[in-house]
C-alpha cells in the first residue's frame, strides 16, 4: 500500500515523459516551442554549474525570507494575543500589506530598498509574500486555546507568561506548522516574482535564468530552470511536512492514523 | 466552610442566571446541586470557585481560599493533548513553582490513587473517556485541596464507568475528608453521592428544595439497589417535576 503510494505517481510521471518525448519526435515540434525531455536533460547537464548557482541564490533568499516571516509573524501574533488594542491598531495594516498584489508594489520596493542592494529588495518582497499566513494563523491559534484550560490556569493563579508558554503557544503549534507549509511555498514564489520584477542582471537567481533563456529562445534551458524551481518547492514542502509530523505525531488528532 | 448569601448573577445582555441563592456547606460535607439544564447550577459552581464574579450577594470561604486550595473538575476532562497523563496532573504544581522531583512524585501518587499508575506516560488521545476523567480528578487533587468542586464530570460517560467513578470518588473523598460540591442533572447520582441535595429550578436559577440523604457516608454494597435508594430517587423526581411546573 505504501509502495503503491510512492510508485504510482512516479509511474504516471514516467509515462507522461515518454509520451511527451514520442510526440515531440513524431510531430517534429521545433525546439524553441517545446523541447523534448531528453533535450531538457541535456541542457541541465550542460549548464548545471550556472543553474545550481542560481538555484542556490533563489533558495537562500527564500529561506531567509521564510525564517524572517515566521519570526516576525509569531512575534507579532504573540503581541496581538497580549493586547487587543495593539491587534486592532496593527492587524488592518497587515491585511493591506497582504491584499495589495506584490507585483504592484514591487517597483517601489526596488527603488526604496534595492537601488544599492538588489537582493535586499528580493528579500523584502519574498518576506511580504510569506509573512501574512504566519501572522494570521498564529493569531488564530493563540486565540483557539481551550477555554477550560484557561479557566484552570486562572483558578491556580497562573501568570500571563505561564498561560502564554504553557497553554497558548502549544495550542497554536498545529496552526503555525500548517501556516509554515503555506509560507514556505509563498516565500519561493515571492522570491521568483521579485526577481522577475527587479529584472536586473545584478541578481541572478533561477527567475533570471528563465528570462535570459526565454530571450535567447533557449527553451530547453528554460525548462531545466523550471524543473529546478519546482524541485526546490517540493523540497521545501517536504521538509516542512516532515517537521510537522515530527512535532505533532505524538498528540495531535491529525496524526491519529500514524499509530498511537 | 462555604457560605453563599442572597447571590444573584445577571449576564451581560440581561439574562438573569441566578437570583436570591443562599446555601451553606460544612467541612467534610458532600453537597449536590441538582437541576435541569440551564438552571444556573454550573454558574453557581463557577462563582463559588471564583472563576466568575457574582452580580450581587456574598460568597465567603472560611478559612479564606488560598491558591490551589480548591480542586475543580469540569464537564470535559480539559487535559492538555500535548502532555502525557503525568505532566497533566503536575500542571497545578508547575504553576505554583514546585520543583520537578516533588512534582513528579506527587503526580505519580495521585495517578496511583485514581488507578492509572501504569498510564503515566500515555497521551490523552490514547485514553478512554473514563480514564481521561480520572486524570482530571487526579489533577484536581494534586495540590491536596480541602475542597473539591465537580461540574457534571461524569455526564458524558457510560453508566458502568460512571458508577465505578462514583464509588471511587466516595472512597477518595472519605479518605481525605474533602468537602465536595457536586453539580449534576442525574437524580440517582446525586442520591448516591451526597449527604445533602439542593434542588434548583431555572429562569432565574434558584434553590427550591433541600433533601438530606440518611445513609452511611460509605455507601453499603448494594445501596444502589436498595428500596431506600429507590424511595429517595422517587421523592426527588417528584420534587423536580413540581419545581419545573
Amino acid at each position: 500500500m505504501k509502495a503503491a503510494r510512492i510508485l504510482s505517481p512516479i509511474l504516471v510521471v514516467l509515462m507522461a515523459l515518454g509520451l511527451w518525448e514520442a510526440l515531440v519526435r513524431l510531430w517534429q515540434v521545433p525546439a524553441f516551442v517545446l523541447p523534448a525531455p531528453s533535450a531538457i536533460w541535456r541542457a541541465l547537464l550542460e549548464d548545471y554549474a550556472s543553474l545550481l548557482v542560481s538555484a542556490w541564490m533563489t533558495l537562500r533568499i527564500s529561506i531567509t525570507a521564510f525564517v524572517l516571516a515566521v519570526a516576525g509573524g509569531v512575534s507579532l501574533a504573540v503581541l496581538f494575543s497580549q493586547s487587543r488594542a495593539v491587534e486592532m491598531a496593527l492587524f488592518p495594516l497587515a491585511v493591506i500589506l497582504q491584499v495589495t498584489p506584490i507585483v504592484a508594489i514591487a517597483p517601489l520596493i526596488v527603488i526604496w530598498a534595492g537601488i544599492d542592494n538588489p537582493n535586499r529588495a528580493l528579500l523584502l518582497m519574498a518576506w511580504i509574500a510569506a509573512f501574512f499566513p504566519v501572522l494570521s494563523n498564529m493569531t488564530l491559534g493563540l486565540r483557539a486555546a481551550d477555554h477550560g484550560l484557561l479557566d484552570l490556569y486562572r483558578l491556580y493563579g497562573a501568570s500571563r507568561w505561564q498561560v502564554l508558554t504553557q497553554i497558548r503557544l502549544p495550542s497554536a503549534l498545529p496552526y503555525l506548522l500548517s501556516a509554515m507549509k503555506i509560507s514556505g511555498g509563498l516565500s519561493l514564489i515571492g522570491a521568483v516574482v521579485a526577481e522577475f520584477v527587479a529584472g536586473s542582471g545584478a541578481s541572478m537567481g533561477l527567475a533570471w535564468r528563465i528570462m535570459e533563456s526565454g530571450n535567447r529562445l533557449q527553451i530547453a534551458k528554460m525548462f531545466a530552470a523550471l524543473l529546478l524551481l519546482s524541485l526546490l518547492g517540493i523540497a521545501i514542502f517536504f521538509c516542512l511536512s516532515a517537521l510537522e509530523s515530527l512535532l505533532l505525531r505524538r498528540w495531535h488528532e491529525s496524526r491519529l492514523e500514524q499509530g498511537s | 466552610m462555604l457560605t453563599i448569601e442572597n447571590l444573584g448573577k445577571v449576564f451581560p445582555g440581561g439574562t438573569a442566571a441566578l437570583a436570591g441563592v443562599s446555601m451553606q456547606m460544612a467541612q467534610g460535607e458532600i453537597v449536590s446541586l441538582l437541576g435541569p439544564s440551564g438552571c444556573g447550577k454550573s454558574t453557581l459552581l463557577r462563582i463559588a470557585a471564583g472563576l466568575i464574579a457574582p452580580s450581587s450577594g456574598r460568597v465567603e470561604w472560611t478559612p479564606p481560599l488560598e491558591k490551589g486550595g480548591i480542586g475543580v473538575v469540569f464537564q470535559d476532562p480539559t487535559l492538555m493533548p500535548w502532555a502525557n497523563s503525568r505532566r497533566n496532573v503536575e500542571t497545578p504544581l508547575r504553576i505554583a513553582g514546585v520543583g520537578a522531583r516533588e512534582r513528579h512524585a506527587r503526580a505519580m501518587e495521585m495517578l496511583t490513587l485514581v488507578g492509572l499508575e501504569n498510564f503515566s506516560e500515555a497521551y490523552p488521545r490514547t485514553l478512554s473517556g473514563g480514564m481521561k476523567m480520572r486524570v482530571s480528578i487526579a489533577r484536581a487533587l494534586v495540590t491536596r485541596p480541602p475542597v473539591l468542586l465537580l461540574d457534571e464530570p461524569f455526564a458524558a460517560l457510560d453508566e458502568i464507568t460512571r458508577q465505578q467513578l462514583n464509588d471511587d470518588l466516595l472512597e477518595i473523598c472519605g479518605k481525605a475528608r474533602l468537602s465536595v460540591l457536586f453539580v449534576t442533572h442525574s437524580a440517582a447520582e446525586a442520591v448516591y453521592l451526597s449527604e445533602r441535595i439542593l434542588m434548583m429550578r431555572a429562569r432565574p436559577g434558584a434553590i427550591v428544595n433541600e433533601i438530606r440523604i440518611n445513609a452511611p457516608a460509605r455507601r453499603a454494597e448494594g445501596f444502589r439497589h436498595s428500596p431506600q435508594f429507590a424511595a429517595y430517587c422517587g421523592q426527588i423526581s417528584t420534587a423536580l417535576r413540581a419545581a419545573a411546573a
